[in-house]
């Protein structure tokens, strides 16, 4: 869900470079200037991990690298924050299983 | 090891503004700032700001942000930037740690200003974890830094100015506000805001809550209900609003790990939005050479945040032995600057806030 018209702002999406990625082995598309949540939330989804513990289903919070609620694996790196992680082309985004293990 | 006079935590209107003054005086100085960009909460401010003309009355806020940018340009040889530089630690020696790009780098400077602003507050209820449910600043950024839309549907709890302008926001991003709920009996906001939201048709409801969220894996709507003077719920008023967000914007409060991790001596302020530093009056902590200024002194305005800027940017500076001739003169005029700026009721607040953790004396 993009912001197509804006009496302030211009986002002049067609114009922003598009960007793919792989989340959860599925192919999607953000644009340029996107983080990993902008374009992920852009796609429809909200709901970006479960709970280690509870299974509670988990979503952003903050949107500014505060709560640690976004905690994702990214590129095989566990626990990224992704509100504040830029999307680059070719990132591959997971959904984190339990807390997370370093390699 | 990098080396500089005048370290800076936070590229926000606080800490540019100090980064601006401090090097004006002759200063070396370096902003660290953990965003790709400079700014804090100003460059997703859309409308135009209040407060007087020295501090950018009527200019929208991501504007400001690029004035202040500009103005930085005339300090180049003196100003050092470094973006996606997230600061981790401060220690006892004045080492600070800071992961920048992926890496880790330290840094000893001879003052710090610490001007990290706040974090959002959040508010308990059942479901209240639920995926749809954003704090007022995240809808903000998700909206006009990135042109995302939150969802379709909204309900605002909070009606200080922040829920108030988040939700006008909202509407200018074509997105719905069923609502906008607020447990005190009156708006917290400026009239202005208010007028402008409820013109628009969105009905505003003091001495109303949440009750709870609804939703499987997000949300898919929420029960208000009413309250009586004494703030319990009253049975039977509940009301069901069919809504995919939930955003909450119940006040913030200061990001100040780093001054508990120096040591610095600390008071519980509710007008200030929870624990802050005790300063003196050029805004030193109780911890020799580190300053603080803007929403991590006391959650206040964009306005007031430059302000304090400018004032513990020339006083790192002139402990540091720059700008004899000026400073006096210079920290008279900022001083003034903020007493106007708290000169309203809403200033009354901050005012009474600060006086309890300010210092008359610098400490030795
Ligand atoms: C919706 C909304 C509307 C507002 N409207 C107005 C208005 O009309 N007028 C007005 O005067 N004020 C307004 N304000 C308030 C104003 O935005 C804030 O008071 C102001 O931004 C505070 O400035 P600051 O520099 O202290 O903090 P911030 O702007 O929050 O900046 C702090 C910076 O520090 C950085 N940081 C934090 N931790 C670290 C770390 N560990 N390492 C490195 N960097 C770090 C952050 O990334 C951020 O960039 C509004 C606020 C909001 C949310
Ligand atoms: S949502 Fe808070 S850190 Fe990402």
């Amino acid at each position: 869900m993009r912001i197509e018209e804006h009496p302030i702002l211009s986002f002049e999406n067609e114009k922003r470079k598009k960007i793919k990625f792989i989340f959860d082995g599925k192919e999607y598309e953000g644009l340029e200037g996107d983080t990993i949540a902008s374009a992920l939330h852009a796609a429809g989804v909200k709901v970006l991990g479960h709970h280690y513990a509870n299974n509670r289903p988990r979503g952003f919070y903050c949107a500014i690298g505060n709560c640690s609620s976004c905690l994702m694996t990214v590129d095989g790196e566990p626990n990224v924050r992704i509100c504040v992680e830029e999307l680059k082309e070719g990132m591959v985004v997971e959904t984190q299983k339990g807390k997370g293990e370093l390699k | 090891m990098i080396t500089t006079e005048i370290a800076i935590i936070g590229g926000g209107p606080a800490g540019l503004s100090a980064a601006i003054s401090a090097a004006s005086l002759g200063a070396k100085v370096a902003i660290l700032e953990r965003d790709g960009r400079l700014g804090g909460q100003l460059i997703k401010q859309t409308h135009k700001f209040f407060g007087s003309e020295k501090q950018y009355a009527s200019t929208r806020g991501f504007d400001i942000a690029k004035i202040l940018e500009e103005e930085m340009e005339k300090y180049k040889d003196k100003i050092d930037i470094y973006t996606n530089a997230t600061v981790l630690g401060l220690y006892e020696d004045g080492v600070l740690t800071i992961e920048h790009n992926k890496k880790y780098m330290k840094m000893k400077p001879e003052k710090i200003i610490v001007a990290t602003g706040a974090s959002e507050k959040f508010l308990s209820f059942p479901n209240n974890d639920l995926p749809g449910i954003y704090g007022a600043g995240a809808v903000q950024t998700l909206m006009n830094e990135y042109g995302v839309k939150p969802g379709n549907n909204v309900l605002m709890v909070g009606a200080g100015n922040i829920g108030l302008i988040v939700s006008y926001q909202l509407m200018q991003a074509g997105v719905r506000v069923k609502a906008i709920i607020d447990a005190a009996p009156q708006i917290g906001g400026y009239l202005v805001h208010a007028s402008k939201v409820r013109r628009a048709g969105v009905p505003i409801l003091v001495s109303h809550t949440i009750k709870r969220a609804h939703g499987k894996e997000s949300v898919e709507g929420a029960t208000i209900w009413q309250l009586d003077e004494r703030w319990q719920p009253i049975e039977g008023t509940e009301k069901y609003l069919d809504v995919d967000v939930i955003c909450i914007s119940v006040g913030l409060s200061p990001l100040t790990e780093f001054l508990w991790q120096a040591g610095c001596e600390m008071k519980y302020i509710p007008e200030l939005g929870g624990h802050v530093a005790i300063r003196d009056e050029n805004l030193e902590t109780s911890v020799n050479g580190i300053f603080i200024a803007g929403d991590v002194a006391g959650v206040e305005e964009a306005s007031s945040a430059m302000v304090e800027g400018r004032l513990a940017g020339i006083c790192a500076a002139n402990s540091l032995g720059y700008g004899d001739d000026r400073f006096e003169e210079l920290r008279r005029d900022y001083t003034e600057q903020l007493k106007s700026l708290r000169s309203g009721p809403v200033g009354a607040k901050i005012v009474s806030g600060l006086s309890k953790v300010t210092v008359k004396k610098q400490f030795a």
